[in-house]
């Protein structure tokens, strides 16, 4: 059977535009080798000094744990009020539902800048009230992450929820199932893997999140990305360029896992 | 179908805890910031009359404008290019294109500033290559201008632009171009005539979401810009952080808003949501 294929015209264009996403990540590895204390091209030797001062130097270890911390906090809360609205909306099918819906996912189409100061009003006011859960405490940057990464775990488990078959619910119902069991015996167990991506992908906004983060914090909570930033924005340190490589080949590596996983579940 | 009450109540504590935590956390708050807007430093309509008539914010609206309209044009055509191979291409070069949109996409958006950085400034890769091979003697300005902040916002948005564009192609129905092809049009001609016309809606939703992204960028315009080329988003934080003017912070924001909130009727009035995905 024919196929219509791209032509040499369209290929050329495209390995242009391929060599244009991936050059930046590129360039930050020879950054990265650099000797000097400034960010330059390494000229002759090369060095693991930037490396090394990702190890020696507490504050970098200090984010990336709080970043985790933060992660794993907003993306439970974002996975549960996710999972919780989801299967509502999937088992009662209320009226009014694209409503509810079209409100959970503002703060996916709001603009972020737009969120960051609506949460920074919200961490203030809670600041006047309690000094360990408003602006720059770790649970309010947890509690803001979740607004933001909790559209995208929604659209995640409700996709899942789609390609649900309905009558696997539907005769747990007629034999007399609970809405309980329902839920938690019968169709969580068939959106496992929504579920647990929902998760995964919310810890990763989470993670990467700087838009709103900046607005958020100031000297306490210093997560990953706003450390990054202090660094690219006042005296450009040579050991981001570091991390950015550990950053890119962590991403390489779970991407080509999952193609490899998605390939194999395809497969059966 | 089994008591319509006892199945009210269960949707209604099952759907109660997400929409209370973003009434709480997002509606509620974003309310205080329209307050904000009416009512700092004095109440009444003081900020709003500032955004019409000052010079700083007007050119900072005029500059993000641009900016967008450059960043969608050059992010849609090549993501256009990409997204062709990526969905009509052979098995390996489907997988290839896949990887180049892929990675980007998931590296976050400061490590992919910081690579336009270390490629674009005066002592980046370009630069010093240009002048060992001594094309040029000065080092160029790349960064810290318009251009810089259009570069690395395009890199930023192709993935984005991409997504719609792939749906589009997907679900265009092969046998066309096929029989276009078989009745001897060239593949330019089958390309512009019947290609494009039938990605339309594609290219109108990978369009309108790049807009729309580019409107609220912050990071990227604020690391590539330095602070020179300010848009909208740099320009209400420096509001709230540099010249404490919340008000004007806030009312910049909720014109953002309402701007953003038209643009996208204007395109669900065109796309249909799930043409997006």
């Amino acid at each position: 059977m024919p196929t219509y294929r791209p032509g040499p015209v369209s290929l050329a264009l495209a390995v242009l535009v391929a060599l244009f996403l991936l050059l930046p990540l590129l360039a930050v590895v020879p950054v990265s080798l650099t000797p000097s204390r400034m960010l330059t091209m390494p000229t002759g030797e090369l060095s693991l000094r930037h490396y090394r001062s990702l190890i020696e130097d507490p504050r970098w270890l200090e984010s990336i744990l709080l970043s985790i911390r933060i992660g794993v906090v907003s993306s439970a809360l974002s996975t549960v009020l996710a999972l919780t609205f989801s299967l509502g909306v999937w088992m009662f099918q209320p009226r009014f539902t694209a409503a509810l819906v079209g409100f959970v996912l503002l703060p996916m189409v709001v603009p972020p800048v737009v969120s960051a100061v609506t949460l920074y009003f919200l961490l203030t006011s809670i600041s006047g009230i309690s000094s360990f859960f408003g602006y720059d405490t770790w649970l309010g940057v947890a509690m803001a992450h979740s607004v933001m990464t909790v559209p995208f775990a929604t659209v995640l488990i409700l996709v899942s929820l789609s390609q649900l078959d309905r009558r696997i619910d539907l005769a747990a119902r007629g034999l007399g199932a609970s809405v309980w069991e329902r839920a938690t015996r019968v169709i969580m167990p068939n959106i496992k893997f929504g579920i647990v991506t929902a998760a995964l992908l919310s810890f990763v906004l989470s993670w990467e999140e700087i838009g709103v983060t900046l607005f958020i914090t100031s000297v306490n909570a210093i997560t990953l990305p706003r450390l990054m930033w202090m660094g690219l924005r006042d005296n450009i340190d040579p050991a981001i360029a570091a991390l950015s490589v550990i950053l890119i080949i962590i991403t390489v590596l779970v991407l080509a896992v999952r193609s490899v996983i998605t390939r194999q579940r395809s497969g059966r | 179908m089994r008591g319509t009450l006892s199945d009210r109540m269960g949707a209604a504590l099952l759907m109660a805890p997400l929409l209370l935590f973003l009434v709480l956390a997002y509606a509620w708050p974003f309310l205080g910031v329209v307050k904000w807007s009416f009512t700092l430093p004095t109440p009444g309509l003081g900020q709003y009359h500032a955004l019409l008539t000052d010079d700083l914010v007007q050119s900072v609206f005029i500059r993000t404008l641009r900016i967008a309209a450059i960043v969608t044009v050059v992010s849609v055509t090549a993501a256009y290019a990409i997204t062709v191979v990526w969905v009509r291409g052979s098995p390996v070069q489907r997988v290839l294109a896949e990887f180049c949109i892929l990675v980007p996409f998931w590296i976050s958006v400061l490590t992919r500033a910081f690579g336009w950085v270390a490629l674009l400034s005066n002592r980046g890769l370009i630069n010093t290559w240009l002048q060992s091979i001594g094309f040029i003697s000065e080092p160029l300005t790349l960064v810290r201008n318009e251009f810089g902040v259009i570069v690395g916002m395009s890199h930023f948005l192709i993935p984005f632009a991409v997504f719609p564009l792939a749906s589009a192609m997907r679900s265009l129905d092969e046998r066309v171009l096929l029989a276009a092809r078989g009745l001897g049009s060239s593949r330019m001609r089958t390309f512009w005539t019947v290609f494009v016309p039938m990605t339309r809606s594609g290219i109108i939703g990978s369009a309108m979401i790049t807009f729309v992204f580019s409107l609220g960028f912050f990071v990227t315009p604020a690391i590539l810009g330095g602070g020179r080329s300010v848009m909208i988003a740099e320009l209400i934080y420096l509001r709230i952080f540099q010249s404490p003017d919340w008000g004007l912070g806030a009312a910049i924001s909720v014109v953002l808003v309402v701007f953003v909130g038209a643009l996208m009727a204007l395109l669900f009035r065109y796309v249909k949501p799930k043409q997006l995905v």
